[in-house]
Protein backbone atom coordinates (compact mmCIF):
# COMPACT_ATOMS: atom_id res chain seq x y z
CA UNK A 1 0.00 0.00 0.00
CA UNK A 2 1.45 3.39 -0.89
CA UNK A 3 1.62 5.75 2.09
CA UNK A 4 0.92 8.96 0.22
CA UNK A 5 -1.92 9.92 2.51
CA UNK A 6 -1.26 13.19 4.27
CA UNK A 7 -0.69 12.64 7.96
CA UNK A 8 -1.85 14.24 11.16
CA UNK A 9 0.45 13.57 14.11
CA UNK A 10 -0.98 13.36 17.60
CA UNK A 11 1.36 15.31 19.91
CA UNK A 12 -1.05 15.05 22.83
CA UNK A 13 -4.24 12.96 22.79
CA UNK A 14 -6.44 15.13 25.02
CA UNK A 15 -8.90 13.57 27.47
CA UNK A 16 -10.69 11.20 25.11
CA UNK A 17 -10.40 11.61 21.36
CA UNK A 18 -11.83 8.99 19.01
CA UNK A 19 -12.36 8.51 15.31
CA UNK A 20 -16.09 8.59 14.56
CA UNK A 21 -18.36 8.57 11.53
CA UNK A 22 -22.14 8.09 11.45
CA UNK A 23 -21.84 4.59 12.92
CA UNK A 24 -22.15 0.99 11.74
CA UNK A 25 -25.32 -0.66 10.61
CA UNK A 26 -26.21 -4.31 10.25
CA UNK A 27 -24.27 -5.87 13.13
CA UNK A 28 -26.46 -5.13 16.13
CA UNK A 29 -27.89 -8.65 15.81
CA UNK A 30 -24.40 -9.94 16.64
CA UNK A 31 -24.11 -7.71 19.69
CA UNK A 32 -22.11 -4.96 17.98
CA UNK A 33 -23.01 -1.38 18.90
CA UNK A 34 -23.79 1.22 16.24
CA UNK A 35 -21.40 3.83 17.71
CA UNK A 36 -20.60 6.87 15.58
CA UNK A 37 -20.63 10.55 16.55
CA UNK A 38 -22.47 11.38 19.78
CA UNK A 39 -23.58 14.59 18.05
CA UNK A 40 -24.17 13.52 14.44
CA UNK A 41 -25.49 17.00 13.54
CA UNK A 42 -22.17 18.65 14.38
CA UNK A 43 -20.19 16.01 12.43
CA UNK A 44 -22.51 16.39 9.44
CA UNK A 45 -22.12 20.18 9.42
CA UNK A 46 -18.31 19.87 9.47
CA UNK A 47 -18.39 17.42 6.58
CA UNK A 48 -20.83 19.46 4.52
CA UNK A 49 -18.82 22.67 5.00
CA UNK A 50 -15.78 20.82 3.65
CA UNK A 51 -17.58 19.21 0.73
CA UNK A 52 -17.25 15.72 2.25
CA UNK A 53 -20.00 13.11 2.27
CA UNK A 54 -22.00 13.28 5.54
CA UNK A 55 -20.52 10.05 6.81
CA UNK A 56 -16.82 10.91 6.41
CA UNK A 57 -14.89 10.15 9.60
CA UNK A 58 -13.64 12.92 11.86
CA UNK A 59 -12.24 13.17 15.36
CA UNK A 60 -14.64 13.39 18.28
CA UNK A 61 -12.92 15.48 20.93
CA UNK A 62 -14.19 15.28 24.50
CA UNK A 63 -13.96 18.18 26.98
CA UNK A 64 -10.15 18.56 26.80
CA UNK A 65 -8.81 18.67 23.28
CA UNK A 66 -5.67 17.15 21.78
CA UNK A 67 -2.65 18.80 20.22
CA UNK A 68 -2.23 17.91 16.57
CA UNK A 69 0.49 18.57 14.00
CA UNK A 70 -0.37 18.68 10.29
CA UNK A 71 2.46 17.22 8.24
CA UNK A 72 1.03 18.51 5.00
CA UNK A 73 -1.33 21.30 4.02
CA UNK A 74 -4.91 20.29 4.84
CA UNK A 75 -8.32 21.89 4.91
CA UNK A 76 -10.22 21.39 8.16
CA UNK A 77 -13.21 22.57 10.19
CA UNK A 78 -14.04 22.35 13.89
CA UNK A 79 -17.71 22.10 14.86
CA UNK A 80 -19.69 21.19 17.97
CA UNK A 81 -18.44 22.20 21.42
CA UNK A 82 -16.30 25.31 21.77
CA UNK A 83 -13.16 24.01 23.47
CA UNK A 84 -11.16 27.17 22.62
CA UNK A 85 -9.22 25.81 19.65
CA UNK A 86 -6.10 27.69 18.59
CA UNK A 87 -3.82 27.33 15.62
CA UNK A 88 -0.18 28.32 16.09
CA UNK A 89 -1.27 30.46 19.04
CA UNK A 90 -4.13 32.24 17.27
CA UNK A 91 -7.84 31.66 17.94
CA UNK A 92 -9.23 29.16 15.44
CA UNK A 93 -12.72 30.01 14.20
CA UNK A 94 -15.49 27.50 14.97
CA UNK A 95 -17.88 26.23 12.24
CA UNK A 96 -15.52 27.54 9.52
CA UNK A 97 -13.36 25.91 6.85
CA UNK A 98 -9.70 26.82 7.33
CA UNK A 99 -6.66 25.91 5.22
CA UNK A 100 -3.87 24.64 7.45
CA UNK A 101 -0.30 24.94 6.22
CA UNK A 102 2.17 22.10 6.39
CA UNK A 103 3.78 22.06 9.83
CA UNK A 104 0.95 23.95 11.52
CA UNK A 105 -0.62 22.87 14.81
CA UNK A 106 -4.01 22.81 16.48
CA UNK A 107 -4.42 23.01 20.24
CA UNK A 108 -7.41 23.33 22.52
CA UNK A 109 -7.96 25.22 25.75
CA UNK A 110 -10.80 26.01 28.08
CA UNK A 111 -14.22 24.46 27.59
CA UNK A 112 -16.55 27.36 26.81
CA UNK A 113 -19.69 25.60 25.61
CA UNK A 114 -20.72 21.99 25.02
CA UNK A 115 -18.65 18.86 25.64
CA UNK A 116 -17.80 17.32 22.27
CA UNK A 117 -16.08 19.01 19.36
CA UNK A 118 -15.60 17.49 15.90
CA UNK A 119 -12.49 18.02 13.84
CA UNK A 120 -13.29 17.19 10.24
CA UNK A 121 -10.84 17.29 7.37
CA UNK A 122 -11.27 17.53 3.64
CA UNK A 123 -11.20 13.93 2.40
CA UNK A 124 -12.06 12.59 5.86
CA UNK A 125 -9.84 10.70 8.30
CA UNK A 126 -9.11 7.40 6.57
CA UNK A 127 -8.22 3.93 7.71
CA UNK A 128 -9.30 0.31 7.45
CA UNK A 129 -13.05 -0.16 7.86
CA UNK A 130 -14.19 -2.51 10.60
CA UNK A 131 -17.59 -4.10 9.94
CA UNK A 132 -18.39 -1.37 7.46
CA UNK A 133 -17.42 1.69 9.50
CA UNK A 134 -14.53 3.67 10.95
CA UNK A 135 -16.43 4.45 14.16
CA UNK A 136 -14.56 3.56 17.36
CA UNK A 137 -16.23 1.45 20.06
CA UNK A 138 -13.59 1.38 22.77
CA UNK A 139 -15.45 -1.00 25.09
CA UNK A 140 -15.31 -3.83 22.55
CA UNK A 141 -12.14 -2.71 20.76
CA UNK A 142 -13.92 -2.31 17.43
CA UNK A 143 -13.13 0.29 14.76
CA UNK A 144 -11.06 3.49 14.64
CA UNK A 145 -7.40 3.13 15.48
CA UNK A 146 -7.05 -0.46 16.74
CA UNK A 147 -10.35 -0.08 18.55
CA UNK A 148 -9.07 2.53 20.99
CA UNK A 149 -8.94 6.28 21.61
CA UNK A 150 -6.05 8.11 19.96
CA UNK A 151 -2.81 8.33 21.92
CA UNK A 152 0.43 10.26 21.78
CA UNK A 153 2.43 9.77 18.54
CA UNK A 154 -0.46 8.22 16.67
CA UNK A 155 -0.54 9.12 13.00
CA UNK A 156 -3.88 9.70 11.34
CA UNK A 157 -4.09 9.45 7.59
CA UNK A 158 -6.42 11.53 5.51
CA UNK A 159 -8.39 10.45 2.46
CA UNK A 160 -8.51 12.06 -0.96
CA UNK A 161 -10.26 15.43 -1.02
CA UNK A 162 -13.33 16.04 -3.10
CA UNK A 163 -12.43 17.77 -6.41
CA UNK A 164 -14.12 21.02 -5.34
CA UNK A 165 -12.52 21.04 -1.87
CA UNK A 166 -10.40 24.15 -2.46
CA UNK A 167 -13.57 26.16 -3.03
CA UNK A 168 -14.76 25.40 0.47
CA UNK A 169 -12.02 27.44 2.18
CA UNK A 170 -13.59 30.23 4.21
CA UNK A 171 -17.07 28.69 4.09
CA UNK A 172 -18.83 28.90 7.45
CA UNK A 173 -22.09 28.13 9.19
CA UNK A 174 -23.86 31.48 9.64
CA UNK A 175 -24.07 32.64 13.25
CA UNK A 176 -27.86 32.34 13.52
CA UNK A 177 -27.72 28.59 12.74
CA UNK A 178 -25.02 27.74 15.27
CA UNK A 179 -26.41 25.84 18.24
CA UNK A 180 -26.05 27.33 21.71
CA UNK A 181 -25.29 24.42 24.01
CA UNK A 182 -26.74 24.97 27.45
CA UNK A 183 -25.93 23.11 30.67
CA UNK A 184 -29.57 22.37 31.53
CA UNK A 185 -31.49 21.83 28.29
CA UNK A 186 -35.02 20.56 27.86
CA UNK A 187 -34.98 17.37 25.86
CA UNK A 188 -38.08 15.92 24.22
CA UNK A 189 -38.92 12.25 24.46
CA UNK A 190 -41.58 9.95 23.06
CA UNK A 191 -43.16 7.21 25.20
CA UNK A 192 -40.98 4.09 25.36
CA UNK A 193 -42.09 0.47 24.81
CA UNK A 194 -42.61 -0.05 28.57
CA UNK A 195 -44.16 3.36 29.34
CA UNK A 196 -47.02 1.53 31.10
CA UNK A 197 -44.55 -0.24 33.44
CA UNK A 198 -44.30 3.01 35.41
CA UNK A 199 -46.63 4.59 37.96
CA UNK A 200 -48.51 7.80 37.17
CA UNK A 201 -46.36 9.47 39.81
CA UNK A 202 -43.21 8.36 38.01
CA UNK A 203 -44.40 9.86 34.73
CA UNK A 204 -45.31 13.12 36.50
CA UNK A 205 -41.94 13.34 38.29
CA UNK A 206 -40.03 12.44 35.15
CA UNK A 207 -41.45 15.45 33.31
CA UNK A 208 -41.41 17.95 36.17
CA UNK A 209 -38.03 17.65 37.86
CA UNK A 210 -34.45 17.91 36.61
CA UNK A 211 -32.10 14.94 36.16
CA UNK A 212 -28.42 15.46 36.75
CA UNK A 213 -25.75 13.84 34.55
CA UNK A 214 -23.52 11.92 36.99
CA UNK A 215 -19.82 11.17 36.63
CA UNK A 216 -20.81 7.62 35.61
CA UNK A 217 -21.57 8.86 32.13
CA UNK A 218 -19.79 8.17 28.90
CA UNK A 219 -20.40 7.43 25.24
CA UNK A 220 -22.39 4.33 26.21
CA UNK A 221 -24.90 6.21 28.33
CA UNK A 222 -25.54 8.77 31.02
CA UNK A 223 -26.47 7.58 34.48
CA UNK A 224 -28.89 10.26 35.64
CA UNK A 225 -29.80 11.27 39.16
CA UNK A 226 -33.10 12.80 40.19
CA UNK A 227 -36.58 12.00 41.50
CA UNK A 228 -37.12 8.24 41.81
CA UNK A 229 -39.12 6.65 38.99
CA UNK A 230 -41.14 3.81 40.49
CA UNK A 231 -42.21 0.76 38.49
CA UNK A 232 -45.70 -0.64 38.95
CA UNK A 233 -44.17 -4.09 39.35
CA UNK A 234 -40.82 -5.28 38.02
CA UNK A 235 -37.98 -3.23 36.53
CA UNK A 236 -36.75 -6.18 34.49
CA UNK A 237 -38.02 -7.42 31.15
CA UNK A 238 -36.98 -10.22 28.85
CA UNK A 239 -33.96 -8.73 27.03
CA UNK A 240 -34.86 -6.93 23.82
CA UNK A 241 -33.49 -4.21 21.55
CA UNK A 242 -32.64 -0.80 22.99
CA UNK A 243 -31.58 2.21 20.96
CA UNK A 244 -29.73 5.50 21.22
CA UNK A 245 -32.02 7.72 23.29
CA UNK A 246 -33.67 4.90 25.23
CA UNK A 247 -34.33 5.81 28.87
CA UNK A 248 -33.90 2.59 30.83
CA UNK A 249 -34.85 2.50 34.49
CA UNK A 250 -33.27 -0.31 36.56
CA UNK A 251 -34.58 -1.28 39.99
CA UNK A 252 -32.69 1.59 41.66
CA UNK A 253 -35.31 3.85 39.97
CA UNK A 254 -32.69 6.20 38.48
CA UNK A 255 -32.84 6.50 34.68
CA UNK A 256 -30.02 5.75 32.26
CA UNK A 257 -30.05 7.66 28.99
CA UNK A 258 -28.45 5.44 26.34
CA UNK A 259 -26.08 7.16 23.94
CA UNK A 260 -24.08 6.36 20.79
CA UNK A 261 -22.09 3.39 22.13
CA UNK A 262 -25.05 1.70 23.80
CA UNK A 263 -25.30 -2.09 23.68
CA UNK A 264 -27.88 -3.35 21.14
CA UNK A 265 -30.07 -5.10 23.75
CA UNK A 266 -31.06 -4.57 27.35
CA UNK A 267 -33.19 -6.07 30.09
CA UNK A 268 -34.59 -3.00 31.88
CA UNK A 269 -37.94 -1.32 31.32
CA UNK A 270 -37.73 1.64 28.94
CA UNK A 271 -39.81 4.61 30.04
CA UNK A 272 -39.14 6.81 27.02
CA UNK A 273 -36.97 7.45 23.97
CA UNK A 274 -35.23 10.79 23.48
CA UNK A 275 -36.11 12.12 20.04
CA UNK A 276 -33.46 12.24 17.33
CA UNK A 277 -33.84 16.00 16.87
CA UNK A 278 -32.68 16.61 20.46
CA UNK A 279 -29.73 14.22 20.43
CA UNK A 280 -27.20 17.04 19.95
CA UNK A 281 -28.36 18.83 23.08
CA UNK A 282 -27.80 15.70 25.17
CA UNK A 283 -24.51 14.86 23.43
CA UNK A 284 -23.08 18.22 24.45
CA UNK A 285 -23.62 17.69 28.19
CA UNK A 286 -20.87 16.96 30.71
CA UNK A 287 -21.14 15.41 34.19
CA UNK A 288 -22.77 17.93 36.53
CA UNK A 289 -25.07 19.30 33.82
CA UNK A 290 -28.76 18.45 33.97
CA UNK A 291 -31.72 17.62 31.77
CA UNK A 292 -35.43 18.38 31.79
CA UNK A 293 -37.70 15.99 29.90
CA UNK A 294 -40.87 16.75 27.99
CA UNK A 295 -43.04 14.01 26.49
CA UNK A 296 -44.34 14.44 22.94
CA UNK A 297 -46.08 12.00 20.60
CA UNK A 298 -44.23 9.60 18.31
CA UNK A 299 -45.85 11.42 15.36
CA UNK A 300 -44.49 14.78 16.56
CA UNK A 301 -41.06 13.20 17.10
CA UNK A 302 -41.12 11.99 13.51
CA UNK A 303 -42.12 15.42 12.17
CA UNK A 304 -39.30 17.06 14.14
CA UNK A 305 -36.82 14.47 12.83
CA UNK A 306 -37.80 15.30 9.25
CA UNK A 307 -37.87 19.10 9.76
CA UNK A 308 -34.52 19.02 11.57
CA UNK A 309 -32.92 17.31 8.57
CA UNK A 310 -34.76 19.53 6.08
CA UNK A 311 -33.49 22.63 7.86
CA UNK A 312 -29.89 21.43 7.66
CA UNK A 313 -30.36 20.59 3.95
CA UNK A 314 -31.61 24.13 3.37
CA UNK A 315 -28.65 25.76 5.17
CA UNK A 316 -26.02 23.37 3.85
CA UNK A 317 -27.07 20.98 1.09
CA UNK A 318 -25.51 17.51 1.33
CA UNK A 319 -22.50 16.83 -0.86
CA UNK A 320 -22.26 14.01 -3.35
CA UNK A 321 -19.09 12.04 -2.83
CA UNK B 1 -48.75 -14.45 14.85
CA UNK B 2 -47.56 -10.90 15.61
CA UNK B 3 -48.70 -10.13 19.15
CA UNK B 4 -47.96 -6.40 19.12
CA UNK B 5 -46.00 -3.75 17.26
CA UNK B 6 -44.63 -0.72 19.05
CA UNK B 7 -42.40 2.18 18.07
CA UNK B 8 -39.01 2.22 19.77
CA UNK B 9 -37.93 5.50 18.14
CA UNK B 10 -38.64 7.59 15.01
CA UNK B 11 -36.58 5.04 13.12
CA UNK B 12 -37.25 1.72 14.88
CA UNK B 13 -40.26 -0.54 15.39
CA UNK B 14 -40.32 -3.52 17.76
CA UNK B 15 -42.47 -6.50 16.78
CA UNK B 16 -43.44 -8.77 19.68
CA UNK B 17 -44.32 -12.44 19.26
CA UNK B 18 -44.97 -13.39 22.87
CA UNK B 19 -44.11 -12.55 26.46
CA UNK B 20 -41.82 -15.35 27.52
CA UNK B 21 -38.56 -17.11 26.79
CA UNK B 22 -39.66 -20.17 24.86
CA UNK B 23 -38.61 -22.11 21.80
CA UNK B 24 -41.78 -21.57 19.76
CA UNK B 25 -41.73 -17.77 20.20
CA UNK B 26 -38.04 -17.54 19.38
CA UNK B 27 -38.46 -19.69 16.27
CA UNK B 28 -41.15 -17.27 15.10
CA UNK B 29 -38.80 -14.34 15.77
CA UNK B 30 -36.03 -15.92 13.67
CA UNK B 31 -38.36 -16.90 10.82
CA UNK B 32 -39.71 -13.35 10.80
CA UNK B 33 -36.13 -11.98 10.81
CA UNK B 34 -35.26 -14.07 7.75
CA UNK B 35 -38.40 -12.83 5.99
CA UNK B 36 -37.59 -9.19 6.81
CA UNK B 37 -34.02 -9.64 5.57
CA UNK B 38 -35.30 -10.93 2.24
CA UNK B 39 -38.28 -8.61 1.79
CA UNK B 40 -36.47 -5.57 0.40
CA UNK B 41 -38.69 -3.14 2.32
CA UNK B 42 -37.93 0.43 1.17
CA UNK B 43 -35.86 2.30 3.78
CA UNK B 44 -35.07 -0.90 5.74
CA UNK B 45 -31.70 -0.78 7.50
CA UNK B 46 -31.35 -3.72 9.87
CA UNK B 47 -33.28 -6.15 12.02
CA UNK B 48 -32.32 -7.21 15.55
CA UNK B 49 -33.87 -10.50 16.70
CA UNK B 50 -34.11 -11.07 20.45
CA UNK B 51 -35.86 -13.67 22.66
CA UNK B 52 -39.42 -12.70 21.81
CA UNK B 53 -39.11 -9.65 19.55
CA UNK B 54 -37.64 -8.47 16.29
CA UNK B 55 -36.72 -4.79 16.11
CA UNK B 56 -36.63 -3.24 12.66
CA UNK B 57 -34.45 -0.16 12.08
CA UNK B 58 -35.24 2.05 9.10
CA UNK B 59 -34.23 5.36 7.54
CA UNK B 60 -36.90 7.81 8.73
CA UNK B 61 -35.98 10.17 5.89
CA UNK B 62 -37.12 7.57 3.36
CA UNK B 63 -40.08 5.98 5.13
CA UNK B 64 -42.02 6.16 8.39
CA UNK B 65 -43.18 3.87 11.17
CA UNK B 66 -46.76 3.50 9.87
CA UNK B 67 -45.54 2.40 6.43
CA UNK B 68 -43.00 0.01 7.94
CA UNK B 69 -45.67 -1.52 10.21
CA UNK B 70 -47.96 -2.01 7.21
CA UNK B 71 -45.09 -3.69 5.32
CA UNK B 72 -44.36 -5.96 8.26
CA UNK B 73 -48.01 -6.80 8.81
CA UNK B 74 -48.35 -8.10 5.23
CA UNK B 75 -45.04 -9.96 5.22
CA UNK B 76 -45.34 -13.62 4.33
CA UNK B 77 -43.45 -15.57 6.93
CA UNK B 78 -42.69 -19.18 6.38
CA UNK B 79 -42.42 -20.47 9.94
CA UNK B 80 -40.23 -23.30 8.68
CA UNK B 81 -38.36 -20.83 6.43
CA UNK B 82 -34.69 -21.24 5.76
CA UNK B 83 -32.60 -19.08 8.11
CA UNK B 84 -29.73 -17.00 6.70
CA UNK B 85 -27.52 -20.00 7.48
CA UNK B 86 -28.50 -23.44 8.74
CA UNK B 87 -28.22 -23.80 12.54
CA UNK B 88 -24.98 -25.36 13.75
CA UNK B 89 -24.19 -27.35 16.86
CA UNK B 90 -21.07 -26.14 18.69
CA UNK B 91 -19.09 -28.01 21.32
CA UNK B 92 -17.63 -25.57 23.84
CA UNK B 93 -15.02 -26.90 26.31
CA UNK B 94 -15.28 -25.28 29.76
CA UNK B 95 -12.95 -25.30 32.75
CA UNK B 96 -15.51 -25.26 35.58
CA UNK B 97 -14.83 -23.79 39.02
CA UNK B 98 -11.46 -22.92 40.52
CA UNK B 99 -10.00 -19.61 39.44
CA UNK B 100 -12.15 -19.78 36.30
CA UNK B 101 -15.50 -19.99 38.11
CA UNK B 102 -15.55 -18.01 41.36
CA UNK B 103 -19.34 -18.29 41.74
CA UNK B 104 -19.58 -22.05 41.16
CA UNK B 105 -19.15 -23.08 44.85
CA UNK B 106 -22.07 -20.86 45.95
CA UNK B 107 -24.35 -22.00 43.16
CA UNK B 108 -23.45 -25.64 43.90
CA UNK B 109 -24.09 -25.24 47.65
CA UNK B 110 -27.47 -23.65 46.97
CA UNK B 111 -28.34 -26.59 44.73
CA UNK B 112 -27.10 -29.15 47.28
CA UNK B 113 -24.35 -30.30 44.91
CA UNK B 114 -20.58 -30.38 44.87
CA UNK B 115 -18.95 -27.89 42.48
CA UNK B 116 -17.99 -30.81 40.21
CA UNK B 117 -21.60 -32.01 40.10
CA UNK B 118 -22.85 -28.50 39.41
CA UNK B 119 -20.44 -28.25 36.46
CA UNK B 120 -21.58 -31.64 35.17
CA UNK B 121 -25.21 -30.58 35.49
CA UNK B 122 -24.53 -27.39 33.51
CA UNK B 123 -22.84 -29.46 30.79
CA UNK B 124 -25.55 -32.13 30.77
CA UNK B 125 -27.94 -30.50 28.31
CA UNK B 126 -27.89 -28.88 24.88
CA UNK B 127 -28.67 -25.17 24.87
CA UNK B 128 -30.23 -23.01 22.20
CA UNK B 129 -28.69 -19.65 21.22
CA UNK B 130 -31.81 -17.49 21.61
CA UNK B 131 -30.07 -14.25 20.75
CA UNK B 132 -26.79 -12.34 20.68
CA UNK B 133 -26.46 -9.03 22.50
CA UNK B 134 -24.74 -7.05 25.26
CA UNK B 135 -21.36 -7.16 23.49
CA UNK B 136 -20.04 -8.54 20.17
CA UNK B 137 -20.75 -12.28 19.96
CA UNK B 138 -22.28 -12.62 23.47
CA UNK B 139 -24.82 -15.52 23.29
CA UNK B 140 -27.92 -15.76 25.46
CA UNK B 141 -28.43 -19.51 26.00
CA UNK B 142 -31.43 -21.12 27.69
CA UNK B 143 -32.42 -22.73 29.87
CA UNK B 144 -30.13 -23.98 32.64
CA UNK B 145 -31.35 -26.95 34.74
CA UNK B 146 -33.60 -25.51 37.49
CA UNK B 147 -31.23 -26.13 40.46
CA UNK B 148 -28.60 -23.90 38.80
CA UNK B 149 -30.88 -20.90 38.15
CA UNK B 150 -29.48 -17.96 40.15
CA UNK B 151 -30.13 -14.22 39.90
CA UNK B 152 -27.44 -11.80 38.73
CA UNK B 153 -24.90 -10.47 41.26
CA UNK B 154 -26.30 -7.51 43.23
CA UNK B 155 -23.25 -5.49 42.15
CA UNK B 156 -21.68 -6.33 38.80
CA UNK B 157 -17.96 -7.18 38.72
CA UNK B 158 -15.74 -4.48 37.27
CA UNK B 159 -13.93 -7.06 35.17
CA UNK B 160 -14.94 -10.50 33.93
CA UNK B 161 -12.29 -12.46 32.00
CA UNK B 162 -12.76 -13.24 28.31
CA UNK B 163 -14.34 -16.67 27.82
CA UNK B 164 -16.12 -16.60 31.18
CA UNK B 165 -19.29 -18.69 31.33
CA UNK B 166 -22.02 -17.19 33.50
CA UNK B 167 -25.53 -17.73 34.77
CA UNK B 168 -28.26 -15.08 35.08
CA UNK B 169 -31.63 -16.44 36.15
CA UNK B 170 -32.42 -19.36 33.83
CA UNK B 171 -30.04 -18.05 31.17
CA UNK B 172 -26.42 -18.97 30.64
CA UNK B 173 -23.96 -17.04 28.50
CA UNK B 174 -20.34 -16.58 27.53
CA UNK B 175 -18.39 -13.31 27.72
CA UNK B 176 -16.49 -13.15 24.40
CA UNK B 177 -14.24 -10.35 25.67
CA UNK B 178 -13.07 -9.11 29.05
CA UNK B 179 -15.71 -6.67 30.26
CA UNK B 180 -17.66 -5.59 33.32
CA UNK B 181 -20.50 -7.99 34.08
CA UNK B 182 -23.14 -9.07 36.58
CA UNK B 183 -23.66 -12.74 35.64
CA UNK B 184 -22.53 -15.43 38.12
CA UNK B 185 -19.31 -16.88 36.73
CA UNK B 186 -19.01 -20.67 36.86
CA UNK B 187 -16.20 -21.41 34.40
CA UNK B 188 -14.20 -20.32 31.40
CA UNK B 189 -13.77 -21.51 27.82
CA UNK B 190 -10.67 -21.10 25.63
CA UNK B 191 -12.92 -20.88 22.55
CA UNK B 192 -12.85 -17.43 20.93
CA UNK B 193 -16.41 -16.32 20.12
CA UNK B 194 -15.54 -13.04 18.43
CA UNK B 195 -12.47 -12.37 16.30
CA UNK B 196 -12.38 -9.61 13.70
CA UNK B 197 -9.48 -11.29 11.93
CA UNK B 198 -11.51 -14.37 11.03
CA UNK B 199 -13.47 -14.45 7.79
CA UNK B 200 -16.52 -15.09 9.97
CA UNK B 201 -15.94 -12.94 13.07
CA UNK B 202 -18.88 -14.37 15.04
CA UNK B 203 -18.80 -18.05 16.00
CA UNK B 204 -22.45 -18.33 17.05
CA UNK B 205 -25.73 -17.26 15.46
CA UNK B 206 -29.27 -17.21 16.87
CA UNK B 207 -30.87 -20.64 16.48
CA UNK B 208 -27.56 -22.51 16.91
CA UNK B 209 -27.12 -25.25 19.53
CA UNK B 210 -24.38 -25.28 22.16
CA UNK B 211 -23.04 -28.24 24.13
CA UNK B 212 -20.58 -27.62 26.96
CA UNK B 213 -17.89 -30.18 27.78
CA UNK B 214 -16.00 -30.05 31.08
CA UNK B 215 -12.19 -29.85 30.81
CA UNK B 216 -9.44 -29.56 33.42
CA UNK B 217 -7.35 -26.45 34.07
CA UNK B 218 -4.39 -28.04 32.32
CA UNK B 219 -6.30 -28.68 29.12
CA UNK B 220 -7.77 -25.18 29.24
CA UNK B 221 -4.30 -23.69 29.39
CA UNK B 222 -3.11 -25.88 26.56
CA UNK B 223 -6.06 -24.97 24.35
CA UNK B 224 -5.86 -21.28 25.26
CA UNK B 225 -2.12 -21.35 24.54
CA UNK B 226 -2.64 -22.92 21.13
CA UNK B 227 -4.76 -19.98 20.12
CA UNK B 228 -2.42 -17.27 21.37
Amino acid sequence: MPTKHPLIHVLHPGLFTTMQDLGRSGYQRFGVSQSGAMDPWALRVGNRLLGNPDGAAGLEITIQGPELLFEQALTIAITGADLSPTSNGLAFPMWTVVAMQAGSRIQFGMRRQGARAYLTVSGGISGPMTLGSLATHVRSGVGGLAGRAVKKWDQLSVGTSAPMAAQSIGRFLPEQFRPRYVASPTVRVMPGPQFDYFTDDAVRLFTSSPYRVTTESDRMGYRLEGAELAHRASAEIVSEAVCVGSLQVPSNRQPILLMADCQPTGGYAKLATMIGADRSRAAQLAPGDSLLFRVISAQKAFELFRSNHAELDRILPPCRS
Amino acid sequence: MIARMIQLSESAVTVEFGDTIDLRTNELVLAFTTAVDQAGIPGFMEVVPTYRCATIYFDALLTDAATIMKNLQTLTVNAAGAPSRPPLTHTIPVWYGGAAGPDLPNIARQAGLTPEEAGELHASITYRVFMLGFSPGFPYLSSVPAPLATPRLPTPRKLVAAGSVGIAGTQTGIYPQASPGGWRIIGRTPVVLFDLHRPKPFLLAPGDQVRFVAIEEEEFKQLAGDQA
